[in-house]
């Protein structure tokens, strides 16, 4: 199937994206509520692009290509509404722990504050009611994901969900009651997507806020699950010798990226065992 | 489906039965059976029957509606929390709901202690409107006033004309004529009278009705649905209602004509939750006409009014508009082809299969500062200033047509003839008919301000753009209003219009800036 991209007439396959085919061709398309294993929900909004005849801007993330496609991927009204999406969220919502979405926001020279000291923000308190992860709802932009991880495209147990609507809506257990209470199992893998360290693990959080969070510093171990015998890949994240963080590679064929709680949190017998 | 923590609070004996009114009965076996048939789709008619019952959906309520539909507790709080007419906090059995909408701010509406302030309820003409709900073992909603003039006009009526004549909307007609003559010509010929009429759709996006019939009558994937979009929800638009509480068995009767030429195994009509009568009398209308319809009625969400919104709100999710394509007429309700046609297309026809009468007319919804607010039908074409004649308007500051979605006219813009092109050529909007009047005393920066006020409240709150564009929006209106602007709101404010417009997933976002944008540059309001 032959789309053309900023001027450039390429061979893409059925079924794909405008995202997947800009990628083929080496363009850098910003994305913040996708994520190559979850369903796309197209609510962010910053992949948009001009194609033409189509009345306004569509999502790259999600859009299929068909037959023919002339998209822009960087015209004057994309470079637009991206900047205004990245001015908008930035208003509303501390992005000081979300890396690409601060890198978006240089990229589009947005000006979040532009919009005065009394803009309306999601600020609130984080919340503390675990010992494994916490939520701090101030930092989230609203990109589904965690339900998305929480619910069909990964876990199954679909403890959280969107409630409420409009500027209001946020995410929640039922009648938000605390993660303890909720069905959640503590597998972490709406940690694992979170692009704006709205959700952190515990040890992170702790650390960043004793001022003692080095990423710069940290070492990156591979390594296989101790626990069962599925064979789960594991990423440890090594500071001063300690882990601080696990993840699993999101293109890691057994897990896309998913744990389970002991993988994910049960890490600490390992420094237990080392001599003081 | 996994096992799922539920809600530990028990629901009293009467939410049990209410929610088991519309579950059924629960039994360990068939419920067990059932998985294989989700049931989801029933949980808002589930959370309905709770409040209506005791007047707030309760912990054990919401936890009872999970456990009996195997929808996840948070998936359910996320539904009910999506309407604003579903009270997750204790309520009085009797609650007021006070229409503070651009209608009835014009005729003075004032909220008393105690009561709720609304949207606009529908109920234009009789402004200023409320509304009471009242739950207990026989729920009911009243309309307040509970009635007005029916028809301001008499003459040149086609789809009203059934009503001036007196119909009774209680009792059957003698035989459903067009439903007959449709039998008589086939599906095939039906599919082509209407894409050879004039048809557009009344529901605002003025797409050709034949051409979406035949789209969905030639998919292979069955069922097919009908939809029958009644959730009439933009300010100043009451036109529905009133043929759905006046000529219910017309509205029946066409829903069975799209359905037969479309291939449609079964029928839905979405109603608001603000219109009783309505309810009432279609509900008496499908029992006795025995067409496989079913009525199905929102919880307060202005959103729901988009097709895929709708569909999303039918299957028991919360009411987000999915992002298109694939378009309804290819993947629609539970993901099947599905025409979504308005009330007032739809009842056009009839008169198409019948021909008996060639005329392509419009209703129009009249209210505001004139002497004879109501419901008005003309045919295309004729000048906009014939209209506010007719309704008896003094010569107007402005003018706004098609609701919180259309935009201001000037009062030397009143010529423009009441027709798609007419309206796009004057740059607005015929909208779902609305024109509302504003008067030499009106407050215009009152009516902005209600109207960015209403896009932030009915955002989805899904895309970036609405969700936080709506608010700022309305902060830099309020900047302007109260005088203490930053200098730049002008600026912001046309940013907000482009990516609204342009990044928005549905109609609600891309029109949210329309009118505060119309009432700017063309009326210079707060410029
Ligand atoms: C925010 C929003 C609200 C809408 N509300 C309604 C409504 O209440 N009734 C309606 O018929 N169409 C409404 N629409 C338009 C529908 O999406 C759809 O186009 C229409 O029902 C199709 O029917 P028609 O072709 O007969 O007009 C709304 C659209 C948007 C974006
Ligand atoms: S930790 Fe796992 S179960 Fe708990 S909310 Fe996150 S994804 Fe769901
Ligand atoms: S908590 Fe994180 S993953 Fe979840 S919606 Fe917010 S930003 Fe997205
Ligand atoms: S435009 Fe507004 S109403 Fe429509 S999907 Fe986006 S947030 Fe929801
Ligand atoms: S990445 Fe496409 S809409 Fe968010
Ligand atoms: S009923 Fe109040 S504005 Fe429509």
């Amino acid at each position: 199937m032959k789309i053309t991209i900023d001027g450039v007439t390429t061979d893409v396959q059925e079924g794909s994206t405008i995202l997947d085919a800009a990628r083929q061709m080496g363009i850098d398309t910003p994305t913040l509520c996708y994520g190559d294993t979850l369903t796309p929900v197209n609510v962010c909004r910053v992949c948009v692009v001009e194609v033409e005849r189509s009345r306004a801007l569509v999502p790259a993330c999600s859009r299929k290509v068909e037959e023919g496609m002339v998209v822009h991927t960087d015209s004057e009204r994309v470079r637009t509404s991206r900047r205004l999406v990245m001015e908008l969220l930035g208003s509303a919502v501390d992005l000081s722990t979300a890396p690409e979405a601060l890198a978006y926001i240089e990229r589009y020279e947005a000006k979040p504050d532009r919009f005065g000291p009394d803009s309306l923000t999601v600020a609130q308190a984080v919340k503390v009611d675990n010992e494994l992860y916490v939520r701090d709802y101030s930092k989230c932009i609203l990109c589904y994901k965690c339900v998305e991880a929480c619910g069909v495209d990964h876990q199954n147990t679909f403890a959280i969900t969107v409630a409420g609507r409009g500027f209001g809506a946020h995410i929640s257990t039922e009648l938000d009651v605390p993660l303890p209470e909720s069905a959640c199992v503590y597998c972490g893998n709406c940690v694992a997507v979170c692009p704006t360290g709205a959700l952190m693990a515990k040890s992170e959080f702790d650390l960043r806020e004793a001022g003692e969070w080095r990423e710069e510093e940290q070492a990156e171990v591979d390594t296989v699950c101790p626990y069962c015998g599925v064979g789960c890949n594991l990423t440890l994240h090594v500071q001063d010798d300690a882990i601080v963080k696990v993840t699993s590679p999101d293109d890691h064929d057994v897990t896309r990226g998913n744990l389970c709680i002991k993988g994910r949190f049960g890490y600490r017998y390992v420094q237990t065992r080392k001599p003081a | 489906m996994p096992d799922l923590k539920l809600l530990e609070a028990e629901p009293t004996q009467a939410e049990r039965d209410a929610i088991d009114a519309v579950a059924g009965v629960a039994d360990p076996f068939s419920d067990r059976v059932a998985r294989s048939r989700p049931r989801r789709h029933l949980l808002l008619p589930a959370l309905r029957a709770a409040q209506r019952r005791v007047g707030w959906v309760t912990p054990g309520a919401l936890g009872y509606a999970s456990r009996r539909l195997e929808v996840p507790p948070a998936d359910a709080y996320g539904v009910a929390t999506f309407y604003a007419l579903i009270a997750l906090e204790e309520r009085p059995a009797e609650v007021l709901h006070v229409c503070t909408d651009l209608s009835c701010k014009l005729a003075g509406a004032e909220v008393p202690p105690g009561a709720h302030p609304s949207p606009c309820l529908g109920l234009c003409e009789r402004a200023p409107a409320s509304m009471r709900t009242i739950a207990g073992p026989e729920p009911r909603e009243e309309q307040i006033p509970p009635t007005s003039p029916l028809l301001p006009q008499t003459s040149g009526l086609k789809l009203l004309r059934r009503i001036a004549e007196g119909n009774d909307p209680e009792s059957p007609p003698a035989e459903f004529a067009a439903l007959e003559r449709a039998r008589e010509l086939g599906p095939e010929r039906v599919l082509e009278l209407v894409k050879a009429s004039p048809l557009l759709g009344r529901g605002g996006a003025a797409f050709p009705t034949g051409v979406k019939w035949e789209a969905v009558a030639r998919q292979p994937a069955k069922p097919h649905y009908l939809v029958c979009n009644a959730d009439e929800s933009e300010p100043g638009t009451f036109k529905d209602r009133v043929l759905m509480e006046q000529d219910p068995f017309g509205l029946i009767e066409s829903m069975a004509i799209a359905m037969y030429a479309t291939g449609c195994e079964k029928g839905f009509v979405y109603v608001r939750a603000e219109y009783p009568l309505a309810h009432e009398r279609l509900q008496h209308a499908i029992d006795v006409s025995g067409f496989d319809i079913e009525l199905r009625i929102g919880a307060g969400a202005y959103v729901c009014g988009e097709e895929t919104a709708l569909f999303q709100s039918i299957e028991g999710y919360r009411g987000e508009p999915r992002n298109k394509p694939p378009f309804p007429v290819e993947v629609g309700l539970f993901g099947k082809p599905t025409v979504v046609n308005n009330v007032e297309t739809l009842l056009n026809v009839p008169h198409i299969l019948l021909e008996d009468d060639p005329r392509d007319t419009r209703l129009f919804c009249v209210s505001g500062n004139v002497a004879r607010p109501g419901l008005y039908e003309l045919e295309l074409g004729t000048p906009l200033s014939e209209l506010l004649e007719l309704a008896g308007a003094e010569p107007p500051k402005a003018v706004l047509m098609g609701g919180a979605a259309g935009s201001f006219l000037r009062p030397d813009q009143l010529d423009l003839p009441l027709s798609f092109e007419g309206a796009r050529e004057a740059g607005t909007t015929l909208g779902s008919g609305v024109v509302i009047v504003y008067g030499e005393d009106a407050d215009l920066v009152d009516a902005v301000l209600r109207i960015a006020e209403f896009f932030r409240d009915e955002s989805c709150g899904q895309c970036v753009p609405c969700r936080i564009g709506t608010v700022r929006q309305e902060e830099a209106l309020h900047r302007l209003a109260s005088g203490r602007t930053q200098g730049d709101e002008i600026a912001v404010l046309a940013d907000l219009t482009q990516v609204m417009r342009d990044a928005s997933i549905c109609g609600l976002g891309q029109t949210a800036a329309n009118a505060v944008d119309s009432a700017i540059h063309n009326l210079g309001v707060l410029a």
